[in-house]
């Protein structure tokens, strides 16, 4: 072999870089393709936070010029009067309603999402498990108005018997008293959420329990487990982060679902204790029914009624998350 | 109590894939039994016939009889469930519960099978990890989740997850593949206690280990790729790896194939 060629073979001596310039190289980042990607993904990243910035910032803007006019207290008056002077408004029956009206939601929804999704992964025979699953996509396609205008016409109608035996049981709780008068509450108005939330809870939860490692099956499957044992030691505990996020974004539809509780709910500034009861409302079921008509005062108070929204949605998630991270330990992940 | 495994003419399939043909052999109880043969004879597949897990796969079927000392496991009426509590399995990949702390995972089985009195619990814990060579490891972090251990205490602790519910007969798909040589050693000395109290069937690829590990050596080997494996030849490790009665298994261990 010529000595020549194998000088020209080796290949060329690294320039030296400062630290800054080495880093970059070692992701990878210099060629154009790489710079490419890597500015629009570091664009995305940066647009996000400008766009919560700016609905944070606007939100705050708008409602404190409305908070600073209110002659009541913003946070415990049970009335919504902007067109009066001086304007008493509050968002106490709108927070409670949401809570209320989005736990209803949650505690139906989620125990039954998380039995369609085991439904569909563990029991179902294959033939079955697709078209299951195909009809549980449809039902989140439905638009959220459809929703509405079913919950009101037919829905509605058919709560009467459960509102009945309800009250006939357990109406010495209070919970579920019920003093005649058209369904229009909070519990219907819950069954309705859950009903529309349930497709995204079914749907994350199946594709966290689809993805349960074979390997952890087999562990409790060779130790003589059932099939429920199974999906107790090995796939719950797996799936159970990817259930709250789950459960979460299915919350997040629920705070914030608008029509489907303005064309169920008869709103009434008060709050009622029994969930059987018509009257009470939520933040954005207020917010699209007084919109329209209000002057731009108005506008702003419901804007500030928008923020308190804002902030709940932001608690919740933050909530969820240290759930999730407390036992991230021994989460599934780790496997 | 350690039982006697006698398998006459076991076919198994995967759909309509017949992945091993007309298996017969006797395993001792308190010995260790090692199945060699190139990948894809169907060694594994034959194991997880022995607990019933093959019918796990979807299309996954058996015909024949393997009979557990009188029992028939694939007799009409038996429970997979019940098979599998008697005879344990150790997998390939350590595979301890990662939502469970190390006590958690030894109680696992335990707590499936009944109520035990937390004292009784720990006692059954402590007697299975010191069982697995691993109490000393972990004594003082029995809360910890068993996913933060080395991969070869990972397979110890799984080892005595399997132990801890007393099966009859322990099978173990290539324990050590995932090993590194020193914990590979600590599972083949725990393999030679621990036959003195269980019957021990394990697939391995490595024929140093079947001959360090083994009384019995079982050859599997199939015609063509395609084709069914079948088993070639069971008899001691002594004779298999000096003399064996079949010339593909010497050719085999001599390294001319597979």
């Amino acid at each position: 072999m010529d000595i020549s060629t194998t000088t020209d073979a080796s290949p060329p001596t690294p320039p030296q870089h400062k630290p800054a310039e080495r880093k970059r190289d070692a992701r990878g980042a210099t060629r154009p393709g790489d710079r490419i990607f890597l500015g629009l993904s570091r664009g995305s990243g940066i647009l996000l936070l400008v766009i919560m910035a700016a609905i944070a910032g606007f939100l705050t803007y708008r409602a404190a010029i409305a908070i600073g006019k209110d002659h009541g207290n913003f946070l415990t008056t049970f009335e919504w009067n902007t067109n009066v002077q001086p304007p008493t408004f509050g968002i106490a029956v709108l927070a409670f309603g949401t809570i209320v009206s989005s736990v209803v939601a949650m505690a139906l929804a989620v125990p039954v999402a998380v039995a369609i999704a085991l439904f569909i992964t563990h029991y179902a025979p294959r033939r079955m498990s697709g078209p299951v699953a195909y009809v549980i996509d449809l039902l989140a396609a439905v638009p959220s108005i459809v929703y509405g205008l079913w919950g009101a016409l037919v829905l509605v109608p058919h709560m009467n018997g459960l509102f009945g035996w309800l009250n006939d049981f357990f109406g010495w709780t209070g919970l579920f008293s019920w003093e005649e008068g058209a369904p229009r509450s909070m519990l219907t108005v819950g069954i309705l959420l859950a009903i529309m939330i349930l497709p995204i809870i079914t749907n994350v939860s199946r594709e966290v329990f689809r993805q349960v490692p074979q390997m952890h099956e087999e562990a409790a499957l060779a130790l003589g487990a059932t099939r429920w044992e199974v999906i107790r030691m090995s796939v719950l505990p797996f799936g159970r982060s990817g259930v709250i996020s789950a459960s979460m974004l299915g919350l997040g539809r629920a705070l914030g679902e608008t029509m489907a509780v303005a064309t169920v709910l008869s709103p009434s500034f008060d709050i009622q204790a029994s969930l059987l009861n018509p009257g009470g409302g939520t933040f954005a079921q207020n917010i699209a029914s007084k919109f329209s008509e209000a002057n731009e005062f108005g506008r702003d108070a419901l804007i500030a009624s928008g923020l308190i929204l804002f902030v709940i949605t932001l608690v919740v998630n933050g909530a969820a998350r240290l759930i999730i991270a407390r036992r991230a330990e021994y989460s599934g992940a780790n496997a | 109590m350690a039982k006697r495994i006698d398998v006459s003419g076991l076919t198994a399939y995967y759909g309509s894939h017949k992945a091993i043909e007309d298996i017969s052999m006797t395993v001792e109880p308190r010995s260790v039994t090692a199945f060699i043969g190139p990948s894809g004879c169907g060694k594994s597949t034959f194991l997880r016939t022995l607990n019933r897990m093959h019918e796990v796969t979807p299309g996954g079927r058996v015909e024949g009889k393997v009979l557990l000392d009188d029992e028939d496991l694939y007799g009409t009426g038996v429970d997979p469930v019940s098979v599998r509590r008697e005879v344990g399995m150790v997998f390939q990949r350590p595979n301890p519960f990662p939502t469970m702390s190390i006590f958690d995972n030894v109680a696992a089985g335990l707590r499936l099978n009944g109520n035990y009195r937390k004292s009784e619990l720990s006692d059954i814990v402590e007697k299975s990890l010191r069982g697995a060579n691993l109490w000393n490891e972990v004594k003082d972090r029995l809360n910890k989740p068993g996913s933060g251990l080395s991969g070869g205490q990972q397979q110890r602790l799984c080892i005595a997850r399997a132990i801890a519910v007393e099966p009859k007969v322990l099978l173990m798909d290539e324990p050590c593949s995932a090993l590194d040589p020193i914990s590979t050693l600590a599972i083949e000395d725990l393999i030679g206690e621990l036959k003195e109290r269980f019957t021990i069937v394990i697939v391995t690829h490595n024929m140093q280990q079947a001959a360090r590990v083994s009384d019995r050596t079982a050859f599997f080997n199939l015609a063509a790729v395609g084709q069914p494996g079948r088993l070639i030849e069971i008899d001691d490790t002594e004779r298999i790896f000096s003399n064996p009665s079949v010339q593909a298994t010497e050719d085999y261990i001599s390294g001319r194939f597979g």
